[in-house]
C-alpha cells in the first residue's frame, strides 16, 4: 500500500462506509461552524486529499496530549486523524526507535520538504543552550529549528507547545518557551489546552486538507470555531450564575443542586475552549459536568494566574496584611508629622516676644 | 504581556498598590485632621458642643427648610445616588468575594438581578446630577475640574461592572481587567480628591456644629 495514497482510498480499504464518513464530515462542519452545504464540500475534498505527510515532535511535556488523543474515543473521530494523515514520525506512537526512528524521520523531511505538516507538543527549553531536553542527542530547539524549515504549516498542540504551560510555569527553571516564541516565518495554529479536545486536532486537519488553508485564528493563533466562546458562554449552569446561586463548597447543597462554580474559582468565564459543547471521553462530560471548576487550561500562564480555587473576582494574593500595613503605616506618618508640627508650634511660641509700649 | 498575565497584575500586585495607596492615604488624612489639637477654649461654654456637634450632622443630612425645587434634585437624586452605590457595591456575590478577602468575614449577597436594577438607577442619578451640575448657573459656577473628575471615576467603574455582568461589549476577561482597573483608579484617586469626604463627611459636620453648639448657637 503507497503510504500517500488519497483518503478515499485508504477508508475503502479500512471498509469506513460512505454514510459514516459523510456523518464524520457533518460533524466537522458544524463543529467548525461552517454553513451546513459545507459537509458535502469537505467529503469531496477528503476523498480525493492525498494524505498529507506528518511528523509530530514531543518536546518538554507529559505525554497527556498524546494520551488524550489515541485514547479518547472508540471508535472513532480521532482514529480518522491517522488516517487522514500519513504519521511519519512520532516517537511515542512509532514502531521504530533508536537511529530507524530518526531516519523516517529525516526521510519524511526530505522527501515531503515544503508539503509536510510539523505537529509539535511539549515546550522548548532555551536555558544553557536547550540541554534540559534533548532527543537523539539533539536539543528540542535543534529540532525544531530544523524541521521548521520544510514545514507547510505548524500545529502546536496542547497549552506547553502553544503558551509554554507548565514548564513555562514560574520560576520556570528551564527557559521553557512556545513553538511561537521560535517560529517566526511559518504559520502556525495552536490548539491549546492540557490537554487540547482531539476532536480539534482533527477538525484543524479537516480543514487545512478541505480548503488547503488553515482555519481562521483568534488573537492567541487558536481556531475561532473552536475558540471563539469561553466555557462560560456555553456552560449549562449558566443560568444559576444569572440567579446568582452559587456553590460554596465542593459538598454543600449548592453543590448537590450543581449550582454555579463561580465562587469555588471557575475560570470558565476567562477561558476560550469549547469544552462545553465538544465534551470529553466520548462526549460524556466535561469537567463542570463533573463538580470541578474549570482550571483555564487553555489559555497562557493558567498554571500561574493564581489558585485555581479563588474567585475572579477575588485577589490573587495577601490582601490583609498589606492593608493593615498600609493602616499603620498611615497613622505612623500622620503621628510622626503630628509630633513635628507640634513641636513647630512649641518654638514658635517660645521664640515669640512679647510687644511693649516701647514698641509703640 | 497577554490578557491573562495583565488580569493576574491588576488582581494581585496592582490591587495590593491600590489597596495600599488607599488605606495609607485615607488613615493619613483622617488622623493628620484629628492630630491637629485644639487650643483648649477658656470662654465659657453658652451650649453643649456634643449636642451641637450631633445636630449638626443630623441637619446637615435631611433638606433644609426653605429648599428650592432644584435644591430638591441635589438632595434627592444625590441620596439616590449614595445608597444605590452602596448596594451595588456591598451587595453583589462577586464583590463580596473581594471584600471578604480583606475583611476576612463574609455576609448574604443580594440577587443579581436586583443588584442589576440599582445599577441602572444608580447610574441615571449620576446622569441626572452631571446634567444638573451643567445646567444649573449656580452649581456651574461652583464646580472645578475635581468634580468633573470625580465623577468619571466613580462613574467608570460601574458602568463597566454593568457591562460586564450583561456580557455587552468586550469579552468577559477584557472587560473584568477594564472593570478591575476602574476600581483601581478609583481608590487611588480618592486620598487626593474629594472623594476623600467618604471618610470626612461627618467629622466635619460635628466639628462645625460643635463650635456652634458651644457657642449657644443653634444652626
Amino acid at each position: 500500500m503507497n503510504q500517500h495514497d488519497t483518503l478515499g482510498e485508504r477508508l475503502a480499504q479500512q471498509g469506513i462506509s460512505r454514510r459514516a464518513f459523510l456523518k464524520f464530515c457533518t460533524a466537522m462542519a458544524s463543529m467548525m461552524a461552517l454553513p451546513p452545504g459545507a459537509a458535502t464540500a469537505i467529503a469531496e475534498a477528503l476523498i480525493k486529499a492525498k494524505r498529507p505527510s506528518v511528523i509530530w515532535l514531543s518536546f518538554q511535556e507529559c505525554t497527556g496530549c498524546t494520551e488524550s488523543l489515541t485514547r479518547s474515543h472508540t471508535p472513532t473521530l480521532e482514529n480518522l486523524i491517522f488516517d487522514m494523515i500519513s504519521l511519519d514520525y512520532h516517537h511515542t506512537l512509532q514502531a521504530a526507535s533508536g537511529f530507524g526512528a530518526e531516519k523516517s524521520r529525516e526521510d519524511a523531511m526530505q522527501e515531503f520538504f515544503g508539503k509536510y505538516l510539523l505537529v509539535v507538543d511539549g515546550a522548548i527549553p532555551l536555558h544553557k543552550d536547550g540541554v534540559y531536553s534533548t532527543i537523539a542527542g539533539r536539543t528540542n530547539l535543534d529540532l525544531l529549528q530544523e524541521a521548521s524549515k520544510g514545514a507547510a504549516a505548524i500545529i502546536a498542540v496542547g497549552t506547553c507547545a502553544t503558551f509554554g504551560g507548565i514548564p513555562n510555569a514560574k520560576p520556570n527553571p528551564t527557559g521553557a518557551v512556545a513553538v511561537s516564541d521560535i517560529i517566526k516565518d511559518k504559520p502556525i495554529v495552536n490548539i491549546s489546552g492540557c490537554p487540547p479536545i482531539p476532536a480539534v486536532i482533527t477538525g484543524v486537519l479537516a480543514h487545512y486538507l478541505t480548503f488547503g488553508a488553515l482555519p481562521e485564528l483568534d488573537d492567541l493563533g487558536r481556531p475561532r470555531s473552536y475558540y471563539g466562546e469561553t466555557i462560560h458562554d456555553r456552560c449549562y449552569r449558566r443560568p444559576f450564575y444569572d440567579q446568582g446561586k452559587f456553590a460554596k463548597s465542593f459538598d454543600d447543597e449548592g453543590a448537590r443542586n450543581g449550582w454555579c462554580l463561580f465562587e469555588l474559582g471557575c475560570k470558565g468565564p476567562t477561558t476560550h475552549n469549547s469544552c462545553a459543547t465538544t465534551k470529553w471521553n466520548g462526549k460524556t462530560s466535561f469537567p463542570i459536568e463533573s463538580g470541578h471548576g474549570c482550571l483555564g487550561c487553555s489559555e497562557p500562564n493558567f498554571w500561574d494566574a493564581g489558585s485555581f480555587y479563588t474567585p475572579l473576582s477575588a485577589p490573587t494574593v495577601d490582601m490583609t496584611k498589606v492593608v493593615a500595613g498600609a493602616a499603620v503605616a498611615g497613622a505612623g506618618v500622620a503621628a510622626a508629622l503630628s509630633v513635628a508640627d507640634r513641636a513647630k508650634k512649641r518654638r514658635a511660641q517660645q521664640s515669640h516676644e512679647k510687644l511693649t509700649t516701647k514698641d509703640l | 504581556m497577554n490578557q491573562q498575565t495583565l488580569l493576574e497584575f491588576v488582581r494581585g500586585p496592582g490591587l495590593q498598590i491600590a489597596a495600599v495607596v488607599f488605606v495609607l492615604g485615607m488613615v493619613y488624612r483622617l488622623l493628620q485632621l484629628l492630630l491637629l489639637g485644639r487650643k483648649k477654649n477658656l470662654a465659657t461654654p453658652r451650649g453643649s458642643a456634643l449636642r451641637g456637634g450631633l445636630r449638626t450632622m443630623w441637619h446637615r443630612s435631611i433638606p433644609s427648610p426653605g429648599l428650592t425645587s432644584r435644591g430638591y434634585i441635589t438632595v434627592i437624586t444625590g441620596y439616590v445616588f449614595h445608597i444605590g452605590f452602596m448596594i451595588t457595591l456591598l451587595f453583589l456575590s462577586q464583590h463580596i468575594e473581594l471584600l471578604s478577602a480583606v475583611l476576612k468575614f463574609e455576609w448574604p449577597a443580594l440577587p443579581p438581578g436586583l443588584i442589576t436594577i440599582t445599577t441602572i438607577v444608580t447610574i441615571a442619578a449620576m446622569v441626572t446630577l452631571l446634567v444638573h451640575r451643567f445646567t444649573d448657573p449656580v452649581k456651574r459656577l461652583l464646580s472645578d475640574y475635581q468634580d468633573y473628575l470625580t465623577w468619571i471615576l466613580t462613574f467608570l467603574p460601574l458602568l463597566t461592572g454593568f457591562l460586564l455582568k450583561q456580557g455587552i461589549g468586550l469579552g468577559y476577561q477584557q472587560m473584568l481587567i477594564v472593570h478591575i482597573i476602574t476600581l483601581e483608579l478609583l481608590l487611588i484617586a480618592t486620598p487626593f480628591t474629594k472623594l476623600a469626604h467618604m471618610l470626612t463627611t461627618f467629622s466635619a459636620r460635628w466639628y462645625n456644629g460643635a463650635i456652634a453648639g458651644y457657642k449657644g448657637i443653634k444652626v
